[in-house]
């Protein structure tokens, strides 16, 4: 069954200036998402996450590779279409402070969204806004606020009435509860949750916070310098993580239990992130990856399949196989 | 005679809206080597407490008060600004989440690193070097010869935040205090940076105040915690007991509305996290009942009628709620 998004392939490139090369953002990505369902993209800064999500969305124009939405292709749609396409693909952001305009009440900025798409004009307007508020579990009368009088939790629920204003069927969530105290990050989350359910969205679930996207997603991408390194359904990953990157990734997550805590064995990594401009040859985690040997440095490892619905990158997995 | 003592700590600041309260009546101790963690959320007090400590808050619009606050005999409230100035560094020091605010950006990291040791330990140009390079080393730095002479924007964010750790502990402070420390950090890098600041204090015997909004982060490193919410210390105990046997109904909260990486815990199995309702209270009006009260799940009778003081759960183990939950969440 082919899913509501496939990517083929999706290269982000930046050529820089001079020699200094190019940055492989994004590097050969390919996934898929189903209508209703949620893929988690995890892994550090600069991995490339969220510039897949804008890729995604063509709000960075790919360098090569497809995405189909319901078997359109985004990146040959030149920009009205595209335009019109959007309201089926949202997006929500982590500070969505910065991302409602401040002189704009909170009413004119569900609403100009409904305008952007002529949807709801007229007298329906007001009362569509009123309902889409209540959605999302904002009282009425913030209608008339703007966003410097609201919290992060009120900010986030706008952003996302906003998103869900044009009816979308796919919404990219780019860390959007990572600025949030814990108690109102499980407000936001559980409110993701709900819309899931009432409406078919499907999400791509963009964070580092690998807890929160255990319990958010049906399937999990790990990347790591621009490429996914493993791939599976969330259970699947955490119970048997198979890259030594994401084995690595889920030992450093602190458990809010002291007992496990005391007896948990951590794999510390080496050092930071390499310079992207300039990747290790071969298997890009190969400089700190406990487990790496020489041909690490030689091959760039493909996908070994593990079970179904899930692989990863890394040839001392195809040795054991 | 614990190390740092604090008791009835409070911290306002004259807004045009009205006095906050941001830390009201804060008491506890911190004894010689011990890791103490502080959570809560955001304007819960946590930072605020330790600036007072620090003697960081100004003043005005700040103003603290306590009826006692000793560091090591020293009454930290007592101090002129100079004086204060002497034992920041010294005696007790403090690392913050975001270390480039914390660097001067034209300066190299030598530079900083130097400035301290000469101050404070009153060390040459040639031995306060030879010592940077020494600390730099031991927080993990490579090259650091080299390194010394790099600027703050050279180094990565994890990097940065080990340059704060040598310089904090350069003098071996008896208190150091971080303030979300590792909250800025990826997961892998604060593994590292958590792994570091454990083997140094224990080493020396470091006390610790560990500022951090993640529970997992506190279970991990600390031997005690302190619970805040609303300028009060509203849970304190040891780790263990604090985790097994939460007795406040926003501890409680804070657990269910925590996704656990191990898919274990309050919230296994759940589709649906358990939020806390509502925001935190706003710290100018005053605030008659428990400070939790709207938002709590588990408030009895007694909430509605007069504020809670604390009770003992077990030995160090208090909270001030009057809410039975220990039996219901005993492991």
């Amino acid at each position: 069954m082919s899913g509501l998004l496939e990517v083929e392939d999706l290269d982000v490139h930046y050529g820089l200036p001079g020699a200094a090369g190019t940055v492989k953002a994004v590097d050969g990505v390919s996934l898929s998402v189903e209508r209703g369902r949620t893929l988690g993209l995890v892994g550090e800064s600069g991995c490339g996450k969220s510039t897949t999500g804008y890729a995604i969305l063509q709000l960075v124009r790919p360098s090569a590779g497809r995405v189909l939405f319901d078997g359109t292709d985004l990146c040959r749609l030149d920009k009205r279409s595209l335009r019109r396409m959007r309201r089926k693909l949202q997006i929500i952001f982590q500070d969505s402070h910065a991302s409602l305009n401040p002189r704009m009440p909170i009413g004119d900025l569900v609403g100009e969204a409904l305008d952007i798409h002529g949807l709801f004009p007229g007298a329906a307007r007001a009362g569509r806004i009123r309902e889409l508020l209540d959605m999302v579990g904002l009282a009425g009368h913030l209608m008339e606020r703007y966003p410097h009088e609201l919290s992060g939790g009120q900010a986030q629920r706008v952003a996302i009435c906003r998103a869900l204003a044009v009816e979308p069927e796919l919404i990219v969530c780019d860390e959007p509860v990572s600025a949030l105290d814990v108690s109102i990050q499980a407000q936001i989350v559980n409110l993701l949750q709900n819309l899931q359910v009432r409406l078919g969205l499907a999400y791509i679930f963009i964070s580092h916070d690998l807890s929160v996207v255990r319990h958010v997603s049906d399937d999990i991408a790990v990347m790591y310098l621009g490429k996914i390194v493993e791939l599976a359904g969330k259970d699947e990953i955490y119970d048997n993580p198979a890259h030594p990157y994401t084995q690595s990734l889920l030992s450093a997550v602190p458990v809010p239990d002291p007992d496990i805590e005391s007896q948990r064995q951590r794999i510390i990594l080496k050092g930071d992130l390499p310079d992207p401009a300039h990747p290790p040859s071969g298997c890009r985690f190969r400089t700190r990856c406990p487990v790496a040997i020489a041909e690490c440095a030689a091959v760039d490892p493909m996908q070994v399949p593990l079970a179904p619905g899930h692989w990863a990158k890394c040839i001392r997995l195809a040795e054991e196989a | 005679m614990p190390l740092l003592s604090v008791r009835n700590l409070k911290t306002r600041f004259a807004t045009d809206r009205g006095t906050v309260r941001a830390v009201d009546g804060v008491s506890f101790d911190l004894e010689e080597g011990e890791v103490l963690g502080l959570v809560g959320e955001s304007g819960s007090g946590k930072s605020v407490t330790a600036l007072s400590i620090m003697r960081l808050v100004p003043e005005p619009p700040g103003q603290v008060t306590a009826d006692a606050m000793t560091l090591d005999g020293t009454d930290l409230l007592a101090l002129s600004e100079a004086e204060a100035r002497e034992i920041r560094g010294a005696r007790m020091a403090m690392i913050f989440q975001d270390p480039m605010r914390s660097l001067n950006p034209v300066l190299t990291i030598g530079r900083q690193l130097t400035e301290v040791l000469r101050r404070h330990q009153k060390l040459g140009g040639a031995a306060a070097r030879r010592r940077a390079v020494e600390l730099l080393e031991t927080v993990g730095i490579p090259m650091p010869e080299k390194r010394l002479r790099a600027y703050p924007h050279q180094f990565s964010g994890g990097m940065r935040q080990r340059v704060m750790i040598a310089i904090a502990l350069s003098c071996n402070p008896r208190l150091l205090i971080a303030d979300e420390a590792t909250t800025a950090l990826d997961v892998t890098i604060q593994a590292q940076i958590i792994d570091l600041v454990k083997r140094l204090t224990r080493e020396r015997g470091t006390s610790v105040i560990w500022i951090s909004h993640d529970l997992g982060v506190v279970a991990g490193l600390c031997d005690r915690v302190n619970v805040m919410y609303a300028g009060a210390i509203v849970e304190a105990g040891p780790i263990r007991e604090l985790f097994h046997r939460p007795s406040h109904g926003y501890t409680l909260g804070l657990m269910g509305s925590t996704p656990r990486v191990d898919g274990q815990g309050p919230t296994k199995g759940a589709r649906r996290l358990t939020p806390i309702e509502g925001m935190p209270p706003n710290l100018i009006d005053p605030i008659p009942l428990c400070p939790f009260l709207p938002r709590c799940r588990v408030s009895v009778a007694a909430c509605r009628a007069r504020p809670p003081a604390p009770r003992q759960f077990g030995a160090g183990h208090w909270a001030s709620c009057f809410a039975d939950l220990a039996p219901r969440s005993a492991p």
